[in-house]
């Protein structure tokens, strides 16, 4: 009887042992990537495309090629809500876990992660979200925020107002009006388009919007009637977007002359104005649409398996492929990061070196299945955006149509803003001078 | 058995009055506060400690606060969020402005600005009373956070409106900042939180919190027995909006360590923090703590502890179970117990001294 209990003791052991032995190295084995995600919460509306796009792609990649060089992606999302308290449990589960390369996925959990990540030495991929000054690689070696920032945004909206007026010197006396999400992510534009404004003699109005109120804009709409403006930017996320739509279609105002952010560039953000939305304009970094050998690729492995998230025909709606474009970044990095130090799991500094390596040429556009899909862009030592050009997508009724030529953003204006803030930040936060070396591209 | 006061005789007037009577009530709070200074520390890993722990002591502090106000002074409050904003703002305003001074001592500082501001938003307690005070100080919520996001000097001009925390050391050791590791943090948070939490059971148990109590029974009864009601309804407000002011200067100085701060201390923190101190219990420290782990910990250990059993749980569903069981947990305990945690303790006490024959 003892020894039965106590041969049943070392089984039980033995198998306890198994499993802790057997959790260090599946962790080894794999490319541990955490990304934030929120699929519930006001912001859940923008928060689901995007997280199903990012999703797919990195489970394409491990169904059609093994992962990335051969080695299995484990991508993990950690829910948050939209909330920083809960991406900040994210950030230190993941470092925990060992991630080498976090995604926090909205301007707060940047924020916080921000110094963590220079002192834990894990690179931070912000995808035209965050902390702009983190455009500046000299001062934030560890972040990066390609293809643009918000400043770069704010630049192109002006050169759209500019090209639809017949040139920047039309724009003296035309009111651009600034709706926005009353907080740090909404107020981003705000500098740009100011010293914009003094620049070519045109008025900027602020249009906040409180985060309780972002589905009761009646009030702010009837002040957008009153002030009569030329143009409104919308630079508002979740439940504020749709909302933003359907009051400017209430209110009469032009849609053409109505242009979110990228983020303001949902599907469902545009179709809850009705028919009369059509015109509806957003900035855009990628198209949207299924017409692309990824996006292809991804309906053949994981949608039509049954491995996605995500409703078929939600597949290539715009956030979607937003998503997308997140994950080939990550993706691109790691591969670069595995050519660079020559192992198969890359460290993070690996990464970082590979974030900074970030070359995606027309060539390389085409091999990753994705002509077409976006312009080629390039992240390098002292530039961690690339300020790539944007351009504005119209809404048809149905899908997002590219209404524009691709627009560069005004690199004069926006860089020294960008490293006088990346300073700025330096100062205040006794930050450590860059001792990481620059990364010689492959 | 174990549990029970024979042979236990008190012979002094000290004795009879102490807290904590009972000799195996004080081995047990020893025992805890072991814990906690040795034991956490020694092997809790950093997410335990910073995810976990920290999280579970600041709002503990938050709730002792808040607890103060409405448990014991039966004063409603839905401010409390943002009185913990202005602990934090003027944290970081203080700790900018002399950077020389240590951040530990300015951290309780700050606690005085909350209190100040706690007091002109309670003036109103005077007159009316309940859902109508909760109404009132609804307002302070969204005047508060409002002047967070509108008054750009709060946070020093910073661009993203965020407020970041500068390195700041205590005995060498990096306390604030991205450099402070979870451990130091984890003991300035333990010493800050015991010491309060000593000095608010010494107020209760005084004649200031037998002042309060009498207002919170009858404030009418209370006023004829000659307390003046006006110094002891703002007395309340000031006390409470220091310790709450103190923990907001603790979340964003040791536990968030900077960030976006305007939205963070909103209208969801007021209610978490009124949820905790109501499950937790009305007028009870204990209580407060209780209700605090359970509202802080439980959806912590569910999102991060089943995953790592082997319940394959990620993402959304996890969060949506977590509102589940934690909204059906909330429901089951008030009405098993409307008293609230400290309250069911109370009784499994008075169970376990009649164990194992009970009459």
């Amino acid at each position: 009887m003892r020894v039965q209990t106590f041969g049943k003791g070392v089984a039980l052991a033995a198998l306890l042992a198994a499993t802790a032995a057997t959790v260090p190295a599946f962790a080894q084995d794999s490319l541990y990537i955490a990304n934030n995600s929120y699929r519930t919460g006001p912001f859940a509306g923008s928060g689901i495309p995007i997280g199903d796009g990012m999703r797919d792609y990195m489970t394409m990649l491990n169904e059609r090629d093994g992962g990335i060089g051969g080695v299995k992606i484990n991508f993990e999302e950690c829910e948050t809500g939209y909330d920083t308290k809960k991406s900040i449990e994210c950030y230190e589960q993941g470092k925990a876990k060992g991630m080498i390369l976090y995604s926090p996925w909205s301007t707060g959990a940047t924020l916080a992660a921000i110094p963590r990540a220079h002192v834990d030495k894990i690179p931070i991929l912000s995808m035209a979200y965050g902390l702009s000054a983190s455009a500046d690689g000299n001062t934030f070696p560890w972040v990066f925020i390609p293809p643009v920032t918000y400043w770069d945004g704010a630049s192109v909206m002006v050169k759209y107002m500019a090209s639809r007026e017949g040139g920047l010197d039309k724009l003296k006396g035309k009111t651009l009006g600034l709706i926005h999400l009353d907080a740090p992510f909404g107020k981003e534009p705000i500098p740009v388009l100011e010293s914009l404004a003094k620049k070519y003699g045109f008025t900027v109005k602020l249009y906040p919007v409180g985060a309780a109120d972002m589905q009761n804009q009646s009030a702010v709409w009837l002040n957008i009637r009153r002030d009569r403006v030329d143009y409104l930017y919308n630079q508002g996320w979740g439940a504020m977007n749709p909302t933003a739509v359907k009051e400017a279609v209430r209110n009469n105002f032009p849609m053409d002359k109505l242009v979110g952010v990228w983020w303001a560039g949902g599907d469902d953000d545009a179709r809850a104005g009705g028919p009369q939305a059509k015109g509806y304009r957003s900035l855009n970094l990628q198209m949207a649409g299924t017409d692309f050998p990824v996006i292809k690729d991804i309906q053949k492995y994981v949608v039509e398996k049954g491995k996605s998230l995500s409703p078929k025909d939600k597949v290539g709606e715009n956030l979607y492929n937003r998503g997308v474009l997140n994950s080939v970044l990550i993706a691109e990095a790691i591969a670069n990061a595995q050519k660079i130090s020559g192992k198969k799991i890359p460290t993070t500094e690996d990464v970082r070196k590979g974030m900074e390596t970030i070359n995606l040429t027309e060539a390389r556009l085409k091999a990753l299945g994705l002509e077409g899909f976006t312009i080629p862009m390039k992240v390098s030592c002292s530039d961690h955006s690339g300020h790539t050009k944007v351009y504005v997508a119209e809404w048809d009724g149905a899908k997002w149509i590219k209404s524009s030529d691709w627009l560069e953003p005004i690199r004069d204006e926006v860089r020294p803003l960008i490293e006088e803030s990346a300073k700025d930040y330096a100062e205040k936060n006794a930050w450590p001078k860059r001792t990481e070396a620059c990364a010689s591209s492959s | 058995m174990l549990y029970r006061e024979a042979g236990q005789y008190k012979t002094s007037y000290a004795a009879d009055m102490a807290i904590f009577p009972l000799r195996q009530d004080r081995i047990g709070l020893a025992a805890i506060l072991a814990i906690a200074f040795v034991a956490i520390p020694m092997t809790g890993n950093q997410f335990f400690l910073s995810s976990v722990m920290i999280p579970f002591l600041v709002f503990s502090l938050a709730a002792v606060g808040l607890n103060i106000l409405t448990g014991y002074t039966g004063l409603l409050s839905l401010g409390t969020g943002a009185f913990m904003g202005v602990g934090a703002y003027a944290c970081y305003k203080l700790a900018t402005a002399f950077p020389d001074v240590n951040i530990l001592v300015w951290i309780l500082c700050s606690g005085f600005f909350a209190a100040a501001i706690g007091v002109i938003f309670g003036l109103p307690s005077l007159r009316i009373k309940g859902f109508y005070l909760a109404v009132a100080t609804l307002a302070a919520q969204f005047f508060l956070q409002w002047s967070f996001v509108r008054i750009p000097w709060l946070y020093n001009y910073n661009a993203s409106g965020a407020i970041e925390v500068p390195t700041r050391t205590l005995f060498g050791l990096p306390l604030t900042g991205a450099t402070a590791s979870p451990e130091t943090r984890y003991f300035a948070l333990l010493v800050i939180v015991v010491a309060l939490t000593w000095i608010a059971s010494n107020l209760v148990h005084g004649r200031v919190g037998r002042m309060w109590m009498a207002v919170r029974d009858m404030d009418i009864a209370a006023e004829l027995m000659g307390i003046r009601l006006l110094h002891t309804k703002l007395l309340a407000f000031a006390v409470s909006s220091f310790f709450c002011g103190v923990a907001g200067a603790c979340m964003m100085f040791l536990w968030y360590g900077g960030g976006e701060a305007n939205d963070l201390f909103n209208i969801n923190l007021s209610f978490n923090i009124l949820f905790m101190v109501i499950i937790g219990g009305l007028g009870s420290l204990i209580g407060s703590f209780m209700g605090a782990a359970f509202i802080s910990i439980l959806p912590t250990a569910l999102k991060f502890g089943l995953p790592a059993i082997g319940i394959p749980i990620a993402g959304a569903t996890a969060e949506h179970v977590n509102l589940l069981l934690v909204g059906g947990l909330i429901i089951f305990f008030l009405i098993v117990e409307p008293h609230g945690l400290a309250r069911l303790w109370q009784i499994l006490k008075q169970k376990l001294r009649v164990w194992p024959f009970p009459y």
